[in-house]
């Protein structure tokens, strides 16, 4: 292939120049300003603002010729015109002799994780699991029913209060909680639905993030119901068979219960998708009045889109209040919608595998990040652009199933 | 129909019965596509009828129903400006139509059994059936974005039939197509109608028209101007002063 025409020209390196000034000025207060409170004192630290400038001057210049390079590879066309292969994690998804070892290899690694590695790194990966459900759970209504909703945790919360309410009012046990817990959550989906069936867009985002921060100052202000800020303590952790299990025990059951879950939720959702339920969201998506006058009840369809999302949702807040065993409003503010949001969009909005994968990325990295202490949020949010600007679409682009070969139907069970 | 102040239709009544072709002209802007929106339920008129009978049944009103409950009762359309899922697959675009045929809920879905299989695989298979019948069959797992426009055209009428209609409403399906297309489309339409199908159509395209039609409604600002046989309407002055103005000329070509 011959090397694409890739050339700086005086305007790029102007912009660069002024990108790192921009950069200097927006980090001018809290990089080269350190007051220091106590003795009255400010002190100045100018070579930090250098070293700034200068980094991003040549970042921004690299910036600029890895664009070039894209552009002149691509003759300029977006992402949206190539084919799916392009994308190079699809194609190595895609590749059948990559797929089943890659499967195999990852299946082992999650079985023997919690005895491989430490208490603290199996919670960790808790979390993470717990994140893939969630993210899982979003994918059915932003990435596959397209309806942006930034309220997705106050689900979450209700599938956690319900647990932790219903066993200290009733004792009642996580077995039973878990589908309750799902049931309540899905309620209030559709409770959230109705007013917002008309929305859409940005209207929709916004009354969804008003009903996520309601549910959350009821939570915190509602003293009698919740116990306010407070929150509620010694919920109990999952049971095995009424056996009494040590704390490193519980957490390595909890690990394998989380892992079923999971895939609980990666069965049904993979399902879903390929339904008729499933078809109906996605076209939706695409054309909401094509979709009417196809004889798609719209309400119908985007209700049971929120409802099936808010049962996943629901279904984690059991788990996570049984795994933290005291919870808070704290635990549901709009950063975890966000966060979920992110996994969604960062996956490739509809890719199941996409969502996995990116869930895993968002929680595990700034854990490994630790190691750089004050910087750990600073890598982690460059990352997030990084990979933003080089995959906008997500890491795994979602594709279509195909029925056919050739005309003829192949077998209904999907590949 | 209203929009503001605008009175977009204005008492105009027209009467379809089956297996017949009827087509509804009129110069741009003159009301054609707005009624269409009040037949599917899309826009609600501010007064009206719209009764259907369907074969051996019972009259029924339809105004006030939502779109898909229109199409449930059999009134399935294409949009001028196309309306696909265009990330979808050809043959998606049509299973979209056999949604409100068949029946499979949340938990079929899930739980996938026999009954929900079997509905699964007769809707591949119709919907084949359909794209064979338009001419895409070989088209079919091509997402619906990457199609030429003429078949993009035909897929809106494969996934509109999919709906299982009484009566198809085709709005401007001859645009932009070239005169090989159009001639196919004239076949297909006319092979809906053998099969029994009534057909509403808005075009532009004199010669279509005029060939198709069993009977032609003309349309000027929202009014019934004129109706009749294709003969008797290209020699209505009327038609020709709303086509060409007030100088004298020949009919419409
Ligand atoms: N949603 C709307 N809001 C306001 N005015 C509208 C709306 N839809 C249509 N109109 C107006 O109603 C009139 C009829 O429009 P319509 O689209 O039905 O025309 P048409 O006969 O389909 O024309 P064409 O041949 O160009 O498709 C036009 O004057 C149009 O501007
Ligand atoms: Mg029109």
């Amino acid at each position: 292939m011959a090397a694409p025409n890739v050339r700086l020209t005086w305007g790029d390196t102007g912009r660069a120049l002024l990108t790192s000034l921009w950069f200097v000025f927006l980090t001018f207060p809290f990089l080269a300003v350190k007051i220091n409170p106590a003795e009255q004192t400010v002190l100045w630290r100018w070579p930090n603002l250098i070293h700034v400038a200068v980094t991003t001057f040549l970042l921004s210049l690299a910036a600029c010729l890895y664009r070039q390079y894209r552009e002149a590879r691509l003759d300029r066309k977006t992402e949206d015109d190539l084919p799916v292969g392009h994308n190079p994690l699809h194609l190595l998804w895609t590749r059948p002799g990559v797929r089943l070892p890659l499967l195999a290899g990852a299946s082992a690694i999650a079985l023997v994780f919690p005895l491989l590695f430490s208490t603290y790194q199996t919670n960790i990966m808790i979390t993470a699991l717990l994140y893939v459900m969630l993210g899982l759970g979003l994918n059915i209504v932003v990435g596959v029913a397209g309806l942006l909703d930034l309220g997705y945790v106050a689900f979450y919360a209700v599938g956690a209060y319900s647990y932790a309410l219903l066993n200290l009012h009733f004792g009642i046990g996580f077995w039973t909680a878990l589908p309750l817990g799902a049931l309540l959550a899905a309620l209030f989906g559709i409770l959230l639905g109705f007013p917002v069936l008309r929305l859409r867009g940005d209207y929709l985002a916004i009354v969804t993030l008003g009903f996520g921060e309601i549910i959350r100052l009821i939570l915190e202000n509602w003293n009698d119901f919740s116990h306010g800020p407070s929150g509620i303590a010694n919920i109990p952790r999952p049971g095995f068979f009424g056996l009494d299990l040590s704390l490193e025990g519980s957490i390595t059951y909890l690990y394998y219960l989380m892992l079923g879950l999971v895939l609980f939720t990666v069965f049904v959702v993979n399902r879903l998708q390929n339904s008729r339920i499933g078809r109906a969201w996605f076209a939706l998506r695409e054309d909401e009045i094509a979709c009417q006058a196809m004889g798609i009840d719209k309400t119908r369809t985007k209700l049971t889109a929120f409802a099936l999302g808010a049962t996943w949702a629901g279904m984690a807040g059991v788990i996570f209040a049984a795994k933290t065993t005291f919870i808070n409003p704290a635990s549901f503010t709009f950063l975890e919608s966000a966060i979920i949001l992110c996994i969604v969009v960062l996956g490739g909005m509809g890719s199941i595998i996409g969502v996995i994968l990116a869930a895993l990325l968002l929680i595990l990295l700034p854990e490994y990040l630790r190691p750089l202490a004050d910087y750990r949020m600073l890598a982690f949010g460059t990352v997030l652009v990084a990979m933003m600007v080089f995959r906008p679409r997500g890491l795994i682009s979602p594709v279509r199933r195909t029925y056919t070969v050739r005309g003829r139907t192949i077998s209904d069970e999907p590949a | 129909m209203e929009f503001g102040g605008i009175r977009a239709l204005d008492a105009f009544d027209l009467q379809l019965r089956q297996g017949e072709i009827v087509a509804l002209i009129g110069p741009n802007g003159a009301g054609k596509t707005t009624f269409f929106n009040c037949l599917t339920g899309l826009y609600r008129p501010t007064r009206g009828e719209l009764l259907l009978t369907p074969p051996g049944g019972e009259t029924r009103g339809l105004v006030g129903l939502k779109p898909n409950e229109i199409t449930e009762q059999g009134l399935a359309r294409t949009f001028q400006n196309i309306r696909l899922f265009p990330r979808m697959t050809v043959l998606e675009n049509v299973m979209i139509g056999l949604h409100c045929r068949t029946r499979a809920g949340v938990l079929g879905a899930i739980f996938r059994g026999p009954a929900t299989r079997k509905e699964e695989k007769e809707t591949i298979a119709a919907s084949l059936r359909l794209l064979s019948k338009t001419g895409l069959a070989d088209l079919a797992d091509e997402p619906a974005r990457n199609l030429p426009y003429g078949a993009q055209r035909r897929l809106e009428i494969a996934r509109a039939l999919a709906t299982d209609p009484l009566v198809l409403l085709l709005d401007e399906p001859a645009a932009g197509m070239n005169p090989q297309e159009t001639l196919e489309l004239d076949e297909l339409i006319c092979r809906l109608r053998d099969e029994g199908l009534s057909i509403l159509l808005i075009e532009h395209d004199m010669k279509l028209v005029m060939s198709l039609s069993d009977h032609i409604f003309v349309m000027d600002y929202g009014r019934k101007i004129a109706e009749g046989s294709p003969v008797e309407v290209r020699r209505n002055p009327e038609v020709i002063k709303a086509y060409l103005g007030e100088e004298e000329s020949d009919a419409p070509a």
